[in-house]
């Protein structure tokens, strides 16, 4: 039995047909039609495919779905759901930042934030550095640091 | 235990709740794919619905809605706010009320290129645009302001406008737009508007919020990727590895496993590459890689990144095609007393964008439709056509919204062209998505260059001869060989030896040539094409001929930038604006050490200083990067720097770590870990200065990579005193923190 509740619905993998081994990606996007979640390597390098799975920032590329029984997966579909359907600070902070470009990274970007920020409410410089691996090709690290910073309250040593 | 199997519809309204109201204008008919809206929502030839067509980009509602015509691409440069802030500057209208509409490759051929061009490259999305929608804006506002003085019956002289309203100044009677807006439609456009003097301006040039990027916070946009048509199915493929290969045979064993794998539809042999057709794009990927394919490989399969760098290397060791000379660069060069002689390499490189190449296509009835992430409608519709042949005019392009562009989206459409080639086949709609594999090793990459140059000093330590001789492939044969200059002794593609031809720097002895190399490895446009190693070669000789004539790199630029022609002045302008903004006047701290160049590219001048920290065990440290650029207008502040900060680690991770290597022909890196970015953590300091002088309208996408790479090189020179003149950086054993 493969269920787990994705943005707060409960689904059934088996009763869809998705067999064990396929990423948690791929039954996102084309199973359950939620393409927020993005294909960017497939090989956990460059974190577009980012959800929280039972609050961890996962790479779902490489997260098989025999792995999710009984968990909790939020997207970025589901993000604001989370926070009584406002955007969440981060994503508040992010337009406020202009942050994305093209913004096919940011979904996964602003996951691993949120989770950064669970984890350590003032962050510092270092602390991004280790937790955002994301690669962003249109390089908005600038703005993603200063964002984080802004959320945090914190200072920002590289601006 | 209660389980609920939820439907895709429920998962779209549901996602779609949490976000409601958020979105402000951004209409696209194609941003969501499986909305109910008939494909040609948006689009008013004439009067439709009630939305007036004023003009061909700007469609006014009666509830005062102003649509406009978006012709270009949107790939994170911001230029779908910036072209309809030209538009609403001049047409006085409310911003908040304005709405962007994709401008339809189908309209733009019925309607003879109504909308000039569809394609993005070039730095050319504002600067190209910018008359044009500022004209636009004018001319709808004159038309509106004449119908309003009709119904009213008073001359337009007496009639202001302002946030969409036209008010009749003595008796302070108004009507909106929208009210007017059939009206003015039905007019005759003026032939002649006056424009507004920039110093007016009230929204070009304002960081004004993007459009596009409320979406972009909550994954709603719609990229080519998340294209779902009805009864559609997924595609992956595999190309021969070595460019220019075709299909021999698939293993009887591994097609028959894999048609039996789950949800796989069909295995296709499309002859250039094996095509899986299926219900998941990772079951179609997973049973692709299952297949044990023998590939015809051509008579490529040989090369590699040394045969094709030695072949360069002969080419520029010997006179090639003359492209250009001035004075007598050989007397000169023989007759001076200080000579330098250097050779540069810079390796191929892919464009990686995040988004791998794809695209969804239809066939139906002698009828193309495709949805792809595009910098080029046209291009698209063109390849379609082509691979379905049928008439340009028997196609419809939905651009999408494109994760990334860098010029891989531009020319070169062959993930278009594939995806009609299997709808044809299956009969069916197709997503074909390219693996992140395929999209780094069937690249149109920033061809390998090798330069050789000579410089000479007279006895005053000035640059008096220089001589490039730059061998490298062509990458406007493959778009326009027309186009090529066709010498006595070969064709020369001007792109090979420029930022040498149209050099600033008073050189009264020039000479420069082009070896035409020839390879199988394809080349496209990689963001700033030439400009992105072109500029390296000149502005780190720059510097060792400096070194040489013990001058100050600055100032033996300065010297050299002494002319009145405005290009020459600008560069001196950002020169000046980058040395002032990075203290060069005043020395660096201990071990710390900063580069400097300068080059003009796609109509704006951009100049930088890179400082680096040398660090205790060795390793460099780049520590702050400021760049000046004069783009002569800027369209939207914001947006100008943010793709400074683009162009920034674009270049610099291109400088530290990229190559793409070729082996028995193929590319040997596949993925990001052996094609890797730079990642927030090695960004550095920036400082971007806008430093515009008016009167012309630069790019913005591309300009700013030019004088990064060369300016990093210089402060690793003042660093070690040694000039990496191979790139990358790692490839040379230089390590960064
Ligand atoms: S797609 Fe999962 S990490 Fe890149
Ligand atoms: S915003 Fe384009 S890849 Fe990050």
């Amino acid at each position: 039995m493969s269920t787990c509740e994705i943005n707060g619905t409960r689904v059934d993998f088996k009763a869809l047909n998705v067999e064990d081994e396929m990423p948690l990606l791929w039954a996102l996007r084309d199973e359950l039609n939620l393409p927020g979640t993005k294909y960017g390597c497939g090989i956990a390098q460059c974190g577009a495919c980012t959800v929280h799975i039972d609050g961890e920032a996962v790479r779902s590329c490489v997260y098989p779905i025999g792995a999710c029984n009984g968990k909790k997966i939020v997207t970025i579909e589901g993000l604001a759901a989370t926070n009584g359907n406002k955007l969440t600070k981060i994503q508040e902070a992010w337009i406020k930042h202009q942050v994305p470009q093209c913004g096919y990274c940011q979904s996964g970007m602003i996951l691993a934030a949120e989770k950064l920020l669970r984890d350590k409410p003032k962050p510092t410089d270092a602390d991004i550095d280790a937790a955002m691996t994301n690669i962003c090709r249109c390089s908005t690290y600038v703005r993603v640091r200063a964002a984080i910073h802004d959320v945090a309250g914190t200072t920002n040593t590289r601006a | 235990m209660n389980t609920t199997n939820v439907s895709r519809r429920e998962f779209l309204q549901t996602s779609a709740g949490a976000t409601a109201g958020l979105v402000i204008g951004f209409n696209f008919p194609s941003s969501n794919a499986q909305s109910k809206a008939p494909a040609t929502a948006g689009i008013a030839a004439g009067n439709v619905g009630g939305t007036s067509e004023v003009n061909a980009w700007i469609h006014i509602t009666p509830d005062n809605r102003v649509l406009v015509k978006f012709a270009r691409s949107e790939m994170g440069q911001g230029t779908s706010t910036s072209l309809p802030m030209m538009v609403a500057e001049e047409l006085e209208c409310d911003w908040s009320r304005v709405e962007i509409s994709e401008a339809m490759y189908s309209e733009h051929i019925k309607r003879n290129r109504l909308y000039v061009t569809t394609a993005t490259g070039g730095s050319r999305g504002t600067r190209d645009s910018a008359s044009v929608m500022l004209n636009a804006g004018a001319t709808a506002r004159a038309m509106l302001v004449q119908a309003a003085a009709a119904r009213w019956s008073v001359p337009v002289s007496e009639c202001v406008t302002a946030n969409s309203i036209i008010t009749h100044t003595p008796s302070k009677r108004t009507v909106t737009y929208g009210a007017v807006a059939e009206a003015a439609s039905k007019l005759k456009a003026p032939e002649k508007v006056a424009l507004k003097d920039p110093k007016d301006w009230k929204l070009v040039g304002k960081p004004i919020p993007r459009i596009d990027i409320p979406d972009k916070v909550v994954g709603k946009p719609m990229y080519g990727i998340d294209v779902v048509r009805p009864g559609m199915v997924h595609a992956a493929i595999a190309q021969c590895p070595v460019f220019g290969g075709k299909v021999k045979s698939i293993d009887a064993a591994s097609l028959a496993a894999a048609k039996r794998m789950k949800g796989v539809a069909d295995v296709l042999d499309m002859g250039e590459y094996v095509a899986v057709v299926g219900n998941n794009w990772w079951r179609c990927n997973q049973a692709v890689k299952s297949l044990k394919v023998t590939w015809d490989e051509g008579g490529n399969g040989n090369v590699s990144s040394e045969s094709i760098k030695k072949y360069m290397q002969e080419g520029v060791a010997k006179p090639a095609t003359l492209a250009k000379t001035t004075g007598d660069f050989a007397k000169a060069y023989a007759d001076a007393p200080t000579k330098l002689e250097a050779e540069f390499y810079a390796p191929y490189l892919d464009h990686a964008p995040m988004e791998p190449m794809n695209c969804t296509a239809e066939v139906k009835d002698g009828f193309v439709t495709v949805w792809v992430p595009t910098q080029s409608a046209e291009a698209a519709a063109a390849a379609a056509a082509r691979a379905a042949n049928v008439a340009p005019d028997k196609v419809e392009v939905y651009r999408q919204q494109l994760g990334g562009g860098f010029g891989r989206r531009g020319a070169f459409q062959d993930f278009s062209r594939q995806a009609v080639e299997i709808a044809m086949k299956v009969n069916k709609p197709v997503k074909l998505l390219w693996s992140r594999e395929e999209d780094i090793q069937h690249g149109h990459y920033r061809p390998a260059t090798v330069a050789r140059l000579q410089g000479a000093l007279d006895k005053d330590g000035k640059l008096v001869a220089l001589s490039a001789r730059v061998g490298v492939q062509s990458i406007l044969e493959r778009v326009r060989p027309e186009a090529l200059r066709k010498t006595e002794s070969g064709p020369v593609d001007p792109m090979a030896t420029s930022c040498f031809d149209d050099s600033p720097y008073a050189i009264p002895n020039l000479r420069t040539e082009h070896f035409y190399a020839k390879q199988h490895v394809p080349v496209g446009f990689w963001r700033a094409v030439a400009h992105s190693q072109n500029p390296v070669f000149r502005e780190c000789f720059m510097d060792e001929l400096a070194a040489r004539a013990k001058r100050d790199p600055y100032q033996f630029r300065m010297d050299l930038l002494s002319g009145t022609a405005d290009p020459v002045r600008r560069d001196r302008g950002v020169l000046e604006a980058v040395a002032k903004g990075a203290d060069w006047s005043k020395p660096m701290p201990a071990n710390h050490f900063r580069g400097i160049a300068v080059q003009d590219a796609y109509g704006s001048h951009a100049a930088s200083v890179v400082e680096i920290e040398k660090l205790a065990n060795g390793k460099l440290k780049i520590k702050r990067v400021v760049i000046a650029v004069d783009c002569g207008h800027v369209a939207h502040a914001d947006a100008a720097k943010a793709q400074i900060e683009g162009c920034m680690i674009y270049a610099l991770t291109a400088a530290l770590y990229g190559e793409i290597t070729i082996k028995n022909g193929r590319v040997e890196q596949s993925n990001f870990h052996d094609y890797p970015m730079m990642k927030i953590s090695e960004t550095p300091k920036i400082v971007s200065l806008l430093v515009p002088s008016g009167g012309f309208w630069g790019g913005m996408g591309e300009p700013p990579m030019a004088p990064l790479t060369p300016a990093l090189l210089n402060a690793i020179f003042a660093a070690t005193g040694k000039m990496h003149r191979s790139l990358p950086l790692s490839k040379e054993g230089v390590l960064f923190a």
